[in-house]
């Protein structure tokens, strides 16, 4: 995983993506590659575009412009589900979760397990609750409605569901948010292990540049709606992303003083 | 099983022993069953409506002679109840994805014109025509799907828009005249205006639709367009079809209580329908325990709510005492069962913290 993946081994490219809603552009030009069995880490400061990006590569809302390449074939995601017929689930910043729905049936949202015309809650249970054990995310039941749950075991319901979606290309919008030291430890684990078996290839969106480092092979700075640095995890630290990201606050502060403001 | 009631009164310290499976410690085995049996009783939504439906019928039972009779439960359940039931499944099914209709009481009346229409002057087969009028229902709540989804009008604009449309389409083909059902379809009299038979249809459909809310897939999208439109949108739940589909089975159902009305009083009258059965329905909803907040609501809770309504209406007519305080009662139930919503919620809000 040390060395530069070739260009073929990418399964995943956007080319010049741009995107505007209306006067306003959220992304410009923007060229990512993602490797096979590659975690990638996109950072970036609040309003950047990240999150842009990720419903962009999810199916959830078309670019204004440019091109996705899957597995070197482009791509025009018509929805979420056509996404994810091609093998590519995200787990959302806003986590997607429906409060009223037990903690099993938001897992299998969309993907219900079904004997038509009825659902088959049981199985549907049994392996909601296999799965969330293989995690270590220990919950007294599946059969609560997700509103009663903290926001670290949300998040790790969230994450769940993606992950046991069998999909190839994982999204992850802050995965870790709202988690404490142990429940961001199991996702980190997670992301991890999906690594180690290299079947899986991850995008994350993170604002803890540590844990990034530590799970993501590669970093993209995303910075005003422009990627601004790619780089491995090995040639870069904590401190220079830090910086990287200050430094954009500070030219914009000087350049608000220079105009008088 | 059933995640829409479980949503429902959890939350409280009550249910903190009693998640399913766990044994408890002393009490005897039969104690403990009824014990049980009695949590998850009350835990359900429809609790409240149940012990209020089954209270007021020992209660009328005991006080007149009258209600309790061959001819009277025909009446109460047939006419009083029956077509509240009905168009309140279409309702529920709305209410929980975040819509209404409005317009659903003008249906009723268009249907069965729609069906005299074709009969008498077209000369359609009596059969065909009422498939025909029903899908009419259908097709009004295509249209109200694609004003709310499409064009993006609140449904209570869409609704109220289209209600005067239909209305005034009523008022204008029958010139304001009632009209006798055709002899064509006497043969439907019996299935459809029958003694029992709206009532019968109203039972099971609720049986077929609270399956449907609770053990489907199309119950469970309705759930979660409701209670989070965007994540469910993000989960990839086609939100459009789920609204249109909801707006076209209101549809259908109230053109099916129109014609059932036109048999049950074997005639069809342009001031049939209107608002007053669509408000009783949506009045049996929240007294059943629909919030109209959106992803929360029962089917069985509006079955008993409409019954209360039913029974409400009839008793003050038998009893003889004046009718003209029901609105009262009406009124109250929906504001004591609204206010009882919103308080369970903030228990439950607070119990998830």
């Amino acid at each position: 995983m040390t060395a530069a993946p070739e260009l073929d081994s990418n399964i995943l490219r956007a080319e010049h993506i741009s995107k505007s809603y209306g006067a306003v552009t959220a992304l410009t030009d923007i060229n990512l590659r993602l490797a096979k069995g590659e975690v990638l880490g996109l950072i970036g400061d609040n309003g950047a575009g990240k999150s842009t990006l990720l419903k962009i590569l999810c199916g959830f809302q078309p670019p204004s412009s440019g091109a996705i390449m899957l597995e070197g074939q482009e791509v025009r995601f018509k929805s979420v589900d056509h996404a994810r017929s091609l093998g590519i689930d995200a787990v959302y910043q806003d986590l997607a979760l429906i409060n009223q729905l037990s903690v099993f049936h938001n897992m299998f949202l969309n993907r219900e397990q079904v004997r038509w015309p009825l659902l088959k809650n049981r199985a549907m249970r049994r392996e909601a609750r296999q799965h969330l054990n293989d995690m270590g995310v220990h919950l007294p039941s599946v059969e609560v409605p997700v509103a009663k749950l903290s926001g670290g075991q949300r998040q790790a319901i969230a994450v769940a569901r993606s992950v046991y979606s069998d999909a190839k290309i994982l999204l992850l919008d802050e995965p870790l948010a709202a988690m404490g030291v142990k429940e961001a430890a199991i996702i980190l684990d997670l992301v991890r292990d999906l690594k180690q078996q290299g079947e899986v290839s991850i995008i994350i969106i993170a604002h803890n540049y540590g844990q990034v480092l530590e799970v993501c092979d590669r970093v993209n700075l995303l910075q005003g709606g422009r990627i601004t640095y790619d780089r491995p995890s090995s040639q870069t630290s904590v401190a220079e992303l830090t910086e990287l990201v200050v430094a954009e606050y500070r030219e914009a502060l000087e350049e608000r003083q220079r105009l008088g403001r | 099983m059933n995640f829409v009631s479980n949503t429902a009164q959890q939350g409280g310290p009550a249910d903190t022993g009693s998640i399913p499976g766990q044994p408890r410690a002393g009490g005897g085995q039969a104690g403990e069953t009824l014990t049980r049996v009695g949590r998850a009783f009350l835990r359900q939504r429809e609790s409240t409506v149940f012990v209020v439906a089954v209270g007021l019928f020992i209660y009328f039972a005991l006080n007149s002679s009258s209600f309790v009779t061959s001819t009277n439960l025909p009446i109460l359940f047939t006419q009083d109840s029956a077509p509240y039931i009905i168009i309140a499944l279409g309702e529920v099914f709305l209410l929980i994805c975040g819509e209404i209709d409005l317009s659903v009481g003008f249906t009723y009346a268009l249907a069965p014109y729609l069906m005299y229409y074709l009969i008498t002057y077209d000369h359609v087969p009596g059969l065909l025509a009422i498939l025909i009028a029903l899908l009419m229902g259908v097709v009004i709540g295509w249209i109200n799907g694609f004003l709310t989804v499409t064009v993006g009008l609140p449904s209570f604009i869409t609704t109220l828009g289209t209600g005067f449309v239909i209305l005034g389409i009523v008022q204008t083909t029958s010139h304001g005249e009632p009209v006798t059902v055709p002899t064509d379809v006497a043969g439907a009299q019996h299935w459809l205006g029958g003694n029992w038979a709206p009532f019968i249809w109203a039972v099971v459909l609720t049986i077929l639709m609270h399956i449907v809310l609770t053990r489907t897939r199309w119950g469970l999208h309705t759930v979660s367009v409701g209670g989070n439109q965007l994540g469910a949108r993000e989960a990839g739940i086609n939100v459009n079809r789920i609204k249109y589909g909801n707006f076209m089975l209101t549809g259908l159902l109230g053109a099916l209580v129109g014609i059932q009305n036109a048999f049950v009083t074997s005639s069809i009258d342009p001031t049939a329908g209107g608002y007053l059965p669509m408000f009783y329905a949506v009045t049996a909803a929240v007294i059943g325990g629909t919030a109209m907040l959106g992803g929360t609501g029962t089917v069985v809770g509006a079955f008993l709510g409409a019954i209360v309504i039913g029974m409400l209406t009839d008793c003050f007519i038998i009893l003889g005492v004046s009718a003209n305080p029901l609105p009262i009662i009406f009124g109250g139930a929906v504001l004591v069962a609204m206010i009882a919503n919103v308080q369970l919620a903030r228990l439950r809000a607070r119990g998830a913290q």
